[in-house]
């Protein structure tokens, strides 16, 4: 489980790019690709290897209208899942 | 029928040629010949037609790609338009050299394939003395680079009992992730099914240690594991659906649905050469005659699963029903279900088997 101290990084040889065809954001991983949906997008912006978790809740906080402790459950659920499957780090 | 989406991936198959012997290869019994092979260019011009269509990622296979010195020139080629990288190798050409000359050109990934954990079993089993030794001095080097390494696995019943010493080993070597795959039934290893499909006792034993080693793992190293479609309920959805996310390129330059449509009749697989990937993909015979549903046979069409494993493989519902539009006879609803069941049953009564190595005719 991801703790809001924890800094997430993406993991060596994935990357997060915009894909023009597509129109859309696509998470490339080795031998695998996700298409994060939109809120999973605005998450991964933020991960740079150097932000917490909660500084990612913060920033989200800001901008987006919902309480807190649900940005933050989306937050921690979307990384904890892409940590199982291998694209991100915790 | 609506416009298909966009592939995803393209799986470029550079070379049939390869030092190994591998009995459960899946390239087709008859390889493509060296002299038939695409160039440089030829590939060069595939690369970016791919990266326009919207493929993301390009996989760089065979045989052995690094037998093709114009690898790391590819890969590059591949990276500047845009696509993500990866090498599927045996290893056992990956010298410093070789290493370096991947990283100049910006691969992404690297998957290291391994015939078994046993370096005396793992040589026998590839038809290379020293091969092992050499995938392990292939993964340090890997690892040295800072690349993101996978280890692959192929299992069959001749190297299934140490599953768990291959887990130790991929741990060892500092793999990021694993693929624990039984060998899937095509090419040379459908000619060698007998002496290669494990029995469902030692399906179960290998299906446990992956689920204890995942546990153990999570959040650390991934691990894929993929069953025989021998022992499951289900069929596996080939290639994510036929004419669905991937593009196979063969040496000679077939465009093929996957790997092994080549042992299709009645199909003309378009050339690279002489079409367009754009005109393959949206508008050629070979990639829409199995795509989404229509094509179906009854029990698949008023399946709810149809559009979750499209059908299954049209390859093996040929090898094994004697029709390509048939539903995969790995589905327990399929009419030719009993093949699979007589097939595991073969396998079973025939123990100590030689195998046939996969070489050039
Ligand atoms: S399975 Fe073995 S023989 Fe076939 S391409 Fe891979 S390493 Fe070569
Ligand atoms: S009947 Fe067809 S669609 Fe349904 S599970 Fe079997 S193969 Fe898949």
């Amino acid at each position: 489980m991801g703790a809001v101290s924890d800094v997430p990084a993406f993991r060596r040889g994935v990357k997060f790019r915009f894909d023009s065809v597509r129109d859309s954001w696509v998470l490339l991983a080795p031998e695998k690709l996700f298409m994060p949906d939109d809120i999973a997008v605005e998450i991964l912006k933020l991960v740079d290897g150097e932000r917490a978790i909660k500084a990612i809740v913060d920033d989200l906080a800001t901008r987006f209208d919902a309480p807190r402790g649900e940005i933050e459950a989306d937050v921690i659920a979307t990384l904890d899942d892409l940590s199982a499957r291998g694209a991100i780090q915790l | 029928m609506t416009m298909p989406a966009p592939p995803m991936g393209l799986i470029a198959e550079l070379t049939h040629r390869c030092p190994l012997q591998c009995a459960y290869c899946s390239n087709p019994l008859r390889m493509d010949a060296p002299k038939s092979e695409l160039s440089t260019d030829d590939w060069k011009h595939v690369l970016d037609q791919a990266a326009r269509i919207g493929i993301l990622q390009v996989h760089f296979s065979g045989g052995e790609p690094m037998a093709r010195r114009d690898l790391p020139e590819l890969i590059a080629h591949a990276a500047g338009a845009g696509l993500y990288t990866n090498v599927i190798t045996s290893g056992v050409l990956l010298s410093d050299a070789a290493m370096d000359g991947l990283m100049a050109a910006g691969v992404d990934h690297v998957q290291l394939s391994f015939q078994d954990v046993d370096p005396q079993k793992a040589d026998h089993d590839g038809g290379y003395r020293g091969g092992h030794a050499r995938k392990l001095e292939a993964a340090r080097r890997i690892r040295d680079s800072g690349l993101p390494l996978t280890a692959n696995f192929v299992i069959h019943k001749r190297n299934i009992a140490r599953v768990a010493a291959m887990i130790a080993l991929g741990e060892a070597l500092g793999a990021e992730r694993m693929e624990i795959a039984h060998t899937q039934y095509y090419g040379w290893a459908l000619l060698n099914r007998d002496a290669l499909l494990p029995s469902r006792e030692q399906l179960d034993f290998a299906t446990a240690v992956v689920e204890a080693a995942r546990a153990r793992l999570k959040g650390r190293i991934a691990i894929d594991y993929v069953v025989p479609d021998y022992h499951a309920a289900r069929p596996k959805a080939c290639m994510g659906g036929w004419g669905n996310r991937f593009i196979n390129i063969s040496p000679s330059g077939k465009a093929l649905p996957c790997h092994a449509a080549e042992t299709l009749p009645g199909f003309t697989f378009p050339s690279v050469k002489e079409a367009s990937l754009a005109e393959i993909w949206l508008g050629s015979d070979a990639f829409n005659r199995f795509r989404g549903t229509g094509w179906m046979p009854e029990t698949c069409r008023s399946c709810d699963r149809r559009e979750i494993d499209w059908g299954g493989c049209r390859c093996q519902a040929l090898a094994l029903a004697g029709d390509a539009a048939q539903t995969d006879p790995a589905c327990h609803r399929a009419p030719d279900h009993h093949r699979i069941e007589e097939a595991v049953a073969k396998a079973a009564a025939s123990e100590a088997l030689e195998l046939v190595p996969r070489r050039m005719q």
